[in-house]
């Protein structure tokens, strides 16, 4: 197994980054600033690391900003070259413009700066939306800073609405996010109500109470984008490490499993750790009718708690389980009671197994039935 | 918080110092550590730094916050850095976060800034990604106090160039660093703890907030009032790693946490003094941790331990994994065994031992 044995210097790192690079030099970075509400200061964490980019002697151009933009970042957008966006049709429209990606790609600087990824195009440009346009800078060579906030992500909106009553039709694929090469969340808190009228009080704490459910799904997302990244870099390089950055869960059951128990706890931590469910079940040679139908019930539910559900093979189900869970990950395991009794109990169950062998993960034993 | 030295923390805290100083409030900075670095260091300007303490110990200065002098002072808003450090022996407070605490109980507002990784209850979780045991670390409990937490984030990239820059240390402490958390993978997985970190804080205030608001509605927000999480307390080593492991899960859960230890007189008596050293440490550590401890009687462990929990409706039982592999299961004496054997009808726990694996 190939482990990281010798010491690094900054220089192995990068060297490393560079090569890493350089197998896809013809394709430019897309780095992603991500917050939850406008005014958290992603513009400005954008521009500025665009400014510092520059002043290292980076050839960087903006190529969209908001139209409305924060007074201090009036100042570092002054020092860099802005390539305007395309007003389409006439003028009046107030939305008719598009980021004007033919200029940019001649123009082509080493970094582009597109501050606010959701935007469709007017009919009749080169994309549809805006984040297409940048794929195709990224694909010119052009490396990409860019911004945008949690509730323009589409398969957010669901979420997103639910929390804040509204609706957005702009939104870009969560796996455009994803596949971004680096993102970083702009983190703050959301900014206190003030003194005001009992009715005006509540008001504000209801929008701030919006305003953290946001930013609660913001840090999330961006948690797994970085855990994906992880598990990514952990195969890339054949480091077998387990990190146990995210809590995953494997529930194990068999066809008398005291499944309700096991299922109720195993929700309540998933969602209280923003953890991963899974239901796995070792399918067994013969067994009755009854013990099927009642397997084939736990499935169900299963399913239908939203886990991710697993039937696996194997002769040894205390091995198959463990096998399963390492390559998963899994740092708790929910398993039942032994059920054995008299002399069989005293070889060792399965469940010995799982608990002597279990390493780096927590076994959690259920009680079998409400007996 | 962030997750690495150098993701920018000081340079945030101080820009938010700024910001209430030219709001109008009285904004002093109580404890700044340079590490020479130009762009931090700018953003204390126009900021009044209460000068350090002097504190001699075994024949070598040591500088600390000077708490007394920030309390006589009284400015409204104190800015500290290094929330998690000890400081030199012979300070009237053994812990930064306990002058913090001192600053706050006189009525002073803090900024301060701590890692990820000095976080008590994720300890094994950073030894086992990073190679690392930390010493200073800081209880859940006390962190969970902060009005708000705020996460400073960096990707591991960008930290990376920064080192190779000589931007966050010289060139001798920067190969250092990048030995133990500064490679890459651990990078991103102490990143991606504390934004789960950051995302748990969020939520755990915006629970207390509706919590206050509608005190009624507590029913509704969460099925947490029913777990209760008991903790075995023995003088194996690894007792720390069960304690820290309860503690986060009841506090993710809302659950309330017990620790006993069993004895047959029922105190810590009759002990060799090793074992009783180590259980009063064990026990100490708890308390430390805001978990309720107890020394039960009885001369058989496992059954006092089991009859306790059913008497008081525990819902989890935590243990330590059973020392050694033993052959026949069903007549271990091991604690851990005989907990399973005789609490077929209570969720068991058996803690994982989360090491570092051979790297």
């Amino acid at each position: 197994m190939p482990t990281e044995q010798r010491r690094k210097t900054p220089e192995d790192f990068l060297r490393e980054c560079q090569a890493e690079e350089e197998e896809s030099s013809h394709k430019g970075r897309l780095k992603i600033f991500l917050g939850y509400a406008s005014g958290v200061g992603k513009s400005f964490r954008m521009l500025d690391e665009a400014r510092r980019r520059r002043e290292r002697g980076q050839d960087v151009v903006v190529g969209a900003i908001q139209p409305q933009v924060p007074q201090e970042v009036a100042p570092i957008l002054g020092k860099l070259e802005v390539v305007p966006l395309k007003v389409v049709g006439s003028a009046t429209a107030g939305d008719a413009t598009a980021i004007d990606v033919d200029t940019l790609i001649a123009r082509h600087p080493a970094v582009c700066v597109i501050d606010g990824l959701a935007y469709d195009n007017p009919p009749g440009q080169r994309n549809r939306t805006r984040w297409e346009d940048v794929r195709d800078l990224l694909s010119a060579g052009i490396h990409v800073i860019a911004s945008i906030n949690i509730q323009y992500i589409s398969e957010l909106t669901d979420q997103v609405s639910a929390i804040t009553g509204k609706h957005v039709n702009q939104t870009v694929p969560l796996s455009f996010i994803q596949g971004a090469d680096e993102i970083e969340i702009v983190d703050a808190p959301p900014i206190e109500p003030m003194e005001r009228s009992p009715d005006e009080q509540l008001q504000a704490r209801k929008y701030e109470e919006r305003l953290s459910k946001l930013r609660e799904l913001a840090l999330v997302v961006t948690a797994d984008v970085v855990d994906c990244q992880l598990t990514e870099y952990l195969e890339r390089h054949g480091i077998p490490q387990q990190f146990g950055a995210h809590e995953r869960i494997l529930v194990c059951i068999t066809p008398r499993a005291n499944m309700q128990e096991m299922m109720s706890t195993a929700q309540t931590v998933a969602r209280r750790f923003h953890g991963d469910l899974i239901v796995a079940y070792v399918r067994q040679a013969q067994i009755s009718a009854a013990d099927q139908s009642a397997l084939d019930l736990k499935l169900a539910i299963a399913n239908a708690a939203g886990a991710h559900v697993e039937v696996l093979e194997g002769g040894d189900p205390a091995e198959v389980l463990l096998q399963f869970a390492r390559s998963k990950g899994v740092t708790q395991l929910y398993v039942g009671h032994s059920q054995r009794t008299g002399l069989a109990r005293l070889k060792g169950s399965p469940l010995d197994r799982l608990i002597w062998e279990g390493h780096g993960m927590d076994v959690c034993v259920f009680p079998q039935s409400n007996a | 918080m962030g997750y690495a030295a150098g993701v920018g923390k000081t340079y945030k805290m101080l820009e938010e110092a700024q910001d209430l100083k030219a709001a109008g409030l009285d904004v002093v900075v109580g404890y700044f550590e340079p590490h020479g670095r130009k762009d931090t260091i700018a953003r204390t300007e126009g900021l009044e730094i209460v000068p350090r303490r002097r504190v001699t110990y075994r024949e070598s200065v040591f500088e600390e916050m000077d708490t007394e002098a920030i309390l006589e002072r009284r400015p409204q808003v104190c800015a500290v850095d290094e929330f998690p450090h000890t400081n030199v022996p012979g300070s009237q407070r053994s812990k930064r976060w306990e002058d913090v605490e001192a600053l706050l109980t006189a009525g002073i507002d803090v900024l301060t800034t701590m890692n990820i990784q000095h976080l008590e209850s994720l300890n094994d979780q950073v030894w086992q990604i990073s190679g690392v045991r930390v010493r200073e670390t800081i209880p859940d409990w006390v962190v969970q106090q902060a009005h708000e937490v705020v996460l400073v984030d960096l990707t591991p990239r960008a930290l990376l160039n920064r080192i190779q820059r000589g931007v966050v240390y010289d060139r001798a402490k920067a190969e250092k660093a990048l030995e133990n958390f500064f490679r890459e993978h651990t990078l991103v997985a102490l990143r991606e703890l504390a934004l789960r970190q950051a995302a748990h804080e969020v939520e755990q205030r915006l629970e207390d907030g509706e919590t206050k608001a509608a005190p009624a509605a507590g029913d509704a927000a969460g099925a947490h009032q029913h777990h209760k999480i008991l903790v075995l307390v023995t003088a194996s080593p690894k007792t720390a790693m069960v304690l820290r492991r309860a503690k986060r899960v009841s506090d993710f859960l809302g659950a309330e946490c017990f620790a006993v230890a069993v004895q047959p007189s029922g105190d810590l008596s009759g002990l060799p003094e090793t074992d009783r050293e180590a259980l009063e440490r064990h026990l100490n550590f708890a308390r430390n941790l805001h978990i309720e401890t107890r020394i039960l009687e009885g001369d058989d462990a496992a059954a006092t331990l089991v009859e306790f929990a059913r008497r008081n409706q525990v819902t989890q039982i935590f243990l330590t994994r059973p020392q050694g592999k033993v052959w026949l299961p069903a007549l271990s004496r091991d604690p851990a065994q005989r907990v399973i054997r005789l609490a077929k009808d209570m969720q068991i726990v058996i803690v994982s031992d989360r090491e570092p694996m051979a790297r």
